[in-house]
């Protein structure tokens, strides 16, 4: 979070601030909002239910940040984690190993060498082949869908062994002393994705090429690496989503991620990182899922909205919130 | 250059037709599987092509799926310019293929049009469909008998289009005059993850919930899992539709939560190609409109609906 950079002038680092607290604001407004409208929607289960669901989105748009924030784009994701939720229920039915907990761990295992895989091959083609990140990954999401697609025969593909479905539906169902697993899981990956981009040589590069390729170039970075390596970091996030996801209904179909590469873009730019690189906030990433999420909640557990109307409600909530957080970095 | 294509394509039907009934060929188009039941839909599509052409030797068929309505009327072009002698089509959106269809229709071979249609009946020679009104009646007459005529309920409905309209008009008329009270309504989308979602958020709002209408067996996989997690004991039970296979095997096994369920089977596809082969290949009768039951599957008859092989 200590992206103000070391500018001299105290008043300006303060503004900058606010604009990273903007998402936050947006987030406490719409929670408000959220409990006039019912007030259940404050109850422990309710926040548990809203936190637990965003987890896939949050984990992926982390991910996102990184790519976006290094100047690419991943359209793929939402495909590659019905791809690699679909390997993964394949090897657990697999059953190479008896014990139910080491299957499950070897099956993490594969599913984080499997995103990193997706990962690198998205990043390799659009840096070495020199191809727009845009087309690679649009291209990358019908390969990955369609082969999720022949794997389930066009069905869906289900954990067989209810031992094992019993093991694994607590690390989506699970708590740590009242916290539900998932939750950690967002807080991990997004320590651990902030700490990458602002604490070590490599988020600076990351930085340095996504507001500038020539002239990262010019001072000497590996502007092909640094790329590649912020999808290997995507695939790696995807994958730990879907690790979340699986236990959550033990299938994967065609289905499986429908929409997550625009809903995670969203949150993204909703947090306040530039869709262009150079600027990314991964706090406010985080927020930018969770305001998501709690709009479609706020829109189900209200009466006043048919739901016929939906869908422009929530287009127009997230418009407005983009603009009030504008309002308020503005004088940068 | 398109009319080239054309009278290429009618130099290809008569110099088809000229080699005689020897080679015959069907064209089947149906979406790309884009939720369990267009799957189901695509397996028994290839599974009749294959046990088609070993019954009838002289009889080619082609299977295409297409991912978006736009995609599925260039297909129909594309196949029309193979010169086919029948088509058996399971429209995206019946009324934006209207006119392709009318066009391969005018070509001159036989149109088998599955699951939806608009207004126009014009455009085919033989419908083969479920009985959308039936599903949402059906699942009403169940659950006002279960119920005893009164109780608090949930609907899940699926797509904002005129399947998911005809189901849902015909159970609220079902339930109308009742007390069956309809707490809430919302798409699911007929997705699993929707669905999951939607039902999260029906258990958190309402206290109180007697049983769930969610016409598709897909979103019931989600509705269960919200139920299960929530812990709530107030649900009786979840009326799904159209015959997945899990969810007949709970019927089977008389699962508490799982009843009853309604059919509205993708093997519907595999039952126009059939019937569409007998009119081509043995010179049956079989121009109308063939519409399968929306048949409510028991413990007693579920084990007639259950396909092990399915992938749905």
């Amino acid at each position: 979070m200590s992206q103000a950079g070391h500018e001299t002038a105290v008043p300006r680092k303060r503004l900058v601030e606010i604009g990273a607290v903007a998402p936050f604001l947006a987030l406490a407004l719409l929670c408000l909002l959220g409990l006039l409208v019912n007030p259940r929607f404050l109850s422990v289960d309710n926040l548990t239910n809203v936190l637990a669901r965003s987890t896939f989105i949050a984990t992926i748009a982390v991910g996102q940040t990184l790519v976006i924030c290094g100047g690419g784009l991943d359209l793929s994701v939402g495909a590659m984690a019905s791809l690699v939720a679909g390997l993964v229920i394949l090897f657990l039915n697999s059953g190479w190993i008896e014990n139910a907990p080491l299957l499950i761990v070897a099956a993490m295992a594969l599913s984080l060498a499997v995103g990193a895989l997706c990962g690198l091959f998205n990043g390799v083609t659009s840096t070495v082949g020199k191809i727009e990140p845009f087309i690679v990954t649009l291209g990358s999401m019908g390969i990955f869908r369609s082969l999720l697609t022949w794997l389930a025969q066009g069905g869906s593909i289900t954990i067989k062994n209810n031992d094992v479905r019993a093991v694994y539906r607590q690390v989506y169902f699970g708590d740590v002393f009242g916290v539900p697993y998932p939750v950690l899981v967002i807080l991990g990956v997004a320590i651990i994705g902030a700490f990458i981009l602002y604490n070590t040589a490599y988020g600076r590069r990351v930085r340095a090429v996504g507001s500038n390729e020539d002239v990262a170039r010019y001072s000497g970075i590996n502007v092909a690496r640094v790329r590649t390596i912020t999808y290997v970091l995507q695939g790696l996030c995807v994958a730990i989503a879907v690790i979340v996801y699986v236990p959550r209904l033990s299938s994967a179909s065609s289905t499986t991620g429908l929409g997550w590469e625009l809903t995670a873009i969203t949150a993204v730019v909703v947090g306040g990182t530039r869709l262009k690189g150079g600027i990314g906030r991964i706090w406010g990433t985080i927020a930018g899922a969770l305001i998501l999420e709690v709009i479609g909640n706020i829109m189900l557990l209200s009466n006043a909205v048919s739901e016929y109307l939906i869908g422009a409600v929530q287009g127009a909530i997230i418009i407005i919130a983009m603009l009030a957080q504008r309002g308020l970095a503005r004088g940068r | 250059m398109k009319r080239l294509l054309a009278s290429l394509a009618i130099v290809a039907l008569i110099a088809g037709a000229a080699q005689a009934q020897e080679k015959k060929t069907m064209a089947v188009s149906v979406p790309t599987a884009d939720h369990g039941w267009t799957g189901g839909v695509a397996f028994f599509a290839m599974q009749e092509a294959k046990a088609l052409e070993k019954k009838y030797p002289g009889l080619k068929v082609i299977v295409k799926t297409s991912p978006d309505p736009a995609a599925q009327a260039n297909a129909l072009e594309d196949l029309a310019t193979q010169g086919i002698d029948a088509l058996v089509i399971l429209p995206h959106d019946p009324n934006v293929l209207t006119d392709p269809i009318r066009k391969v229709k005018q070509k001159g071979p036989f149109v088998t049009v599955v699951d939806r249609i608009s207004n126009d009946h014009s455009i085919y020679d033989l419908y083969v469909g479920g009985d959308n009104p039936g599903v949402g009646r059906n699942a009403a007459v169940y659950m006002k008998e279960k119920m005893g005529g009164k109780g608090d309920i949930v609907i899940i409905r699926g797509l904002p289009i005129p399947i998911d309209e005809a189901r849902y008009n015909a159970f609220m008329d079902g339930i109308k005059g009742t007390d069956i009270k309809v707490l809430d309504t919302q798409y699911g989308n007929w997705s699993r993850d929707d669905a999951f979602k939607v039902m999260q958020d029906f258990l958190v709002k309402h206290p109180k919930i007697d049983a769930v209408w969610a016409q598709d067996d897909d979103m019931v996989v989600g509705i269960l899992e919200a139920i299960n997690q929530a812990k709530r004991t107030d649900i009786q039970f979840v009326v799904g539709g159209a015959g997945m296979k899990e969810m007949i095997q709970k019927v089977m096994n008389g699962d508490k939560m799982i009843p009853v369920d309604v059919l509205y089977p993708p093997a519907m596809v595999a039952v126009a190609m059939d019937l569409t082969a007998l009119g081509l290949e043995e010179s049956m009768p079989v121009r109308g409109e063939y519409i399968l039951n929306a048949t409510l599957v028991t413990k007693e008859n579920a084990k007639n609906f259950y396909y092990k092989d399915s992938p749905f």
